[in-house]
């Protein structure tokens, strides 16, 4: 072989190979982008759920405005105290006070004291049984029990009763939102762990309308907004809680006929008032006749 | 008539498609019958595509039969008139067939009363403006009878820059089971041919076809017949597959324009309206009436009376399957055709101007569908076979069971889709298809609507 072709070849490549060198380094220095190195960090102290209840979309995002002091470590719900302070202990920053949300359900109405009109026998979801006339329960407004948010939870915080409705575990919630997002009749919100007092039931109906659909439905009665007056107002056949005015106590919930408006207690669960009629069926109710 | 007899009558249609069984016999033949009132009316005020109307009566108020009793509020919507003389005894919810509790009217119909209908001032079809005509159509309170409920008058109004060279009347009918459009052919071809000059000069189309698939050629003989002489309107035998009645597909089948992604057949100079659409403004127009009642056919295998009947709108569907008579173990109702139409989930919904049919199954129908179990994509493609608009239902469905909606409609045009239903029938591992993509839309408009 002739070893000037050689030695011309190498010296091509050997040139190539140096241009391109520079090149790259020349792009490092000058293309740079300065990332703090903490984010990545941080990053790593987060729960990696990308779930977005703290707001931001992700667990990157949210090392980001960690890092930049915007918002406080304790607003993530999903890690537990002692990663707040490990990541507080980390930015040198306050651990920074977040009360602890969760997902609410605006209806009781499980299949033992709910009726159907229709039997829906398609696709097990839902949002489906939704687009098919609003599904077959009787009450408009009321929960479907097809457990779509149980399907949606990625925490299994959401878990259906024996009587199909869904019961939230309020240590596992993270409010993150998913239920809020898959639920076609728009039943669940996020709110304030103390946000004890709740009204548990979503239908405009009022008075016996109610009462042939649902045994714990509002009626719309008024007594729970007579008797805290400055705290509910009755809209649209509703009472709606004003969380921001005065503190709330399990006295609204006394008077109410068909325990629609409940004290959700931190040991004892849901509680209703005294004057609450009893619900003693475990099983299925039959369907309203047509 | 089989399928491959039928279709010697015409050559022209659209690519894919499906074949279902029309089931069409039971009714075909049988005259329109006027339907008796119910003694309680129940008339939304939400009964087509836009704004609901705007009530203009008071509870307690006494109407007559024809007598706009809400007003359309802005362009996108329609006026509504009373169904029957009679007494408004409340304005209250109402369960709707789309699954929502919409507000209505409660009328109680006189029982002594003749039922005449009030009448207006016509326009002059001679003298008439474009927008004369298009007010005049919307007063009727008419919206797109085939089942949509999209208003007609809107349909009629061309942008501006944009021209129409074709008036398309639809009279396939495609969906089993209905046979109004027929029978309104056979009967009304008369109130066709009113309706058609209207049509036409609103929208300034210089010629007209009639599309009728060859499964009623009865049909196309007796519009045939009725044509005056010298009018630029021709009768279209199409062979029979579904969803020609799609505007569309008949587009496509008729005039061989496609109309582009998301657009509509006015981008390719067309409109098309259903031909009882047609028929109800050539009956209405003249005498500037409202629409109070539609023709509906009453059918399935759970009815004993099947028939096509002319309904007072607002006649729930307990009274007009209590008329008519059902089988003990009814057990499901649809409105609309079987393969388009929603299955009610009570039968106090009432019947609006977009209830074409209400079909009734009894246990024994219903029970081999129900039974059917979902099993996994096996690639077949089957459905990619019979997507009237060559989307990839097959690819669509995987993503679906993912929730990438972005995916499926940046992709794979998931908007496009019309929810024909032909994926889903001809589907051998009976995925739901269609339905997954009705719930994937409806969350892609509930995000959309939240930003």
């Amino acid at each position: 072989m002739d070893i000037a072709a050689l030695l011309t070849s190498l010296a091509a490549v050997g040139a190539l190979a140096t241009v391109l060198a520079t090149l790259l380094v020349v792009a490092d220095r000058w293309l740079h982008v300065v990332e703090d190195p903490r984010i990545d960090n941080v990053e790593a102290m987060l729960p990696h759920t990308n779930c977005g209840a703290c707001g931001y979309p992700g667990c990157r995002a949210f090392a980001e405005v960690l890092v930049s002091g915007v918002e406080p470590p304790a607003k993530c719900s999903v890690s537990a105290p002692p990663d707040h302070a490990r990541i507080a202990a980390y930015l040198g920053v306050d651990v920074g006070v977040q009360e602890k949300r969760v997902a609410r359900l605006a209806c009781a109405g499980g299949n033992n004291v709910a009726r159907n009109r229709a039997h829906y026998q398609g696709h097990k979801s839902c949002a489906a049984a939704a687009l098919v006339a609003g599904g077959g329960k009787s009450c408009f407004w009321g929960c479907l029990g097809l457990a779509d948010c149980e399907v949606a939870c990625d925490f299994d915080a959401i878990e259906m009763s024996p009587s199909q409705l869904p019961v939230v575990d309020e240590d596992r919630c993270t409010a993150c939102g998913d239920c809020v997002q898959a639920c076609p009749k728009d039943l669940f919100s996020i709110h304030e762990v103390s946000h004890r007092l709740w009204v548990a039931c979503s239908s405009l109906a009022n008075g016996d309308e109610v009462l042939e659909e649902c045994e714990v439905g509002c009626t719309a009665c008024g007594r729970c907004a007579s008797d805290a007056p400055n705290l509910i107002e009755m809209k649209n056949g509703l009472p709606v809680v004003d969380y921001q005015k005065g503190s709330l106590s399990a006295d609204a919930t006394q008077r109410c006929p068909t325990g629609a408006i409940v004290w959700i207690d931190e040991t004892k669960g849901i509680v209703k008032g005294n004057a609450a009629k009893k619900v003693i069926r475990q099983g299925e109710m039959r369907d309203t006749a047509t | 008539m089989s399928a491959g007899v039928t279709d010697l009558f015409g050559s022209k249609t659209f690519a894919h498609g499906i074949h279902p069984p029309d089931s069409k016999d039971d009714t075909r033949g049988l005259p329109i019958q006027q339907f008796q009132f119910a003694p309680l009316l129940v008339v939304p005020l939400s009964q087509h595509i836009g704004k609901p109307a705007l009530p203009i009566v008071g509870e307690g108020a006494e109407v007559t039969r024809g007598q706009c009793i809400a007003e359309a509020d802005g362009f996108m919507s329609v006026p509504i008139h009373a169904p029957a003389t009679g007494l408004i005894r409340r304005i209250a919810l109402s369960p709707a067939i789309n699954g929502k509790m919409e507000p209505a009217f409660f009328l109680e119909p006189f029982p002594a009363s003749t039922q005449e209908v009030i009448e207006g001032t016509p326009c002059d079809i001679d003298s008439a403006s474009p927008e004369t005509i298009i007010a005049a159509v919307q007063q009727t309170g008419v919206v797109g009878l085939g089942g949509a409920g999209f208003p007609t008058h809107a349909k009629l109004k061309i942008p501006d820059g944009k021209f129409i060279d074709t008036l398309l009347i639809n009279g396939a009918e495609c969906e089993p089971y209905l046979t109004t459009d027929h029978r309104v052919m056979l009967e009304h071809a008369d109130d066709v041919m009113k309706g058609i000059p209207y049509l036409m000069r609103a929208t300034g189309a210089t010629q007209t076809v009639i599309a009728v698939e060859s499964n009623k050629v009865d049909a196309a003989d007796r519009l045939r017949a009725a044509v005056p002489i010298g009018a630029p309107i021709t009768v279209e035998v199409l062979p029979v597959k579904y969803p020609q009645g799609a505007e569309k597909m008949l587009t496509a089948a008729v005039l061989g324009r496609e109309v582009p992604s998301g657009g509509l057949p006015l981008d390719v100079h067309v409109v098309c309206v259903n031909v009882g659409t047609t028929a109800e403004l050539g009956k209405l127009l003249p005498h500037a009436m409202g629409l109070h009642e539609r023709i509906i056919t009453v059918g399935g295998p759970a009815v004993k009376k099947k028939g096509n009947y002319r309904i007072p709108i607002g006649t729930t569907l307990r009274f007009i399957l209590d008329a008519v008579g059902t089988e003990d173990d009814l057990s499901t109702v649809i409105m609309g055709g079987p393969m388009m139409g929603n299955a009610a989930s009570s039968l106090d919904i009432p019947i609006t101007k977009g209830t074409a049919g209400v079909i009734a199954y009894s246990q024994r129908d219903t029970g081999k569908m129900i039974s059917r179990k979902e099993y996994p994509c096996i690639r077949c493609a089957y459905c990619v076979d019979a997507c009237p608009l060559f989307l990839n239902p097959s690819q669509l469905g995987l993503l679906a069971s993912q929730n990438k909606h972005d995916a499926m409609v940046e992709e794979f045009n998931l908007m496009d889709c019309f929810e024909c239903g032909c994926c889903t029938f001809v589907c051998p591992s009976h995925i739901p298809l269609v339905q997954k993509f009705r719930i994937a839309k409806r969350a892609i408009r509930k995000a959309k609507a939240n930003e």
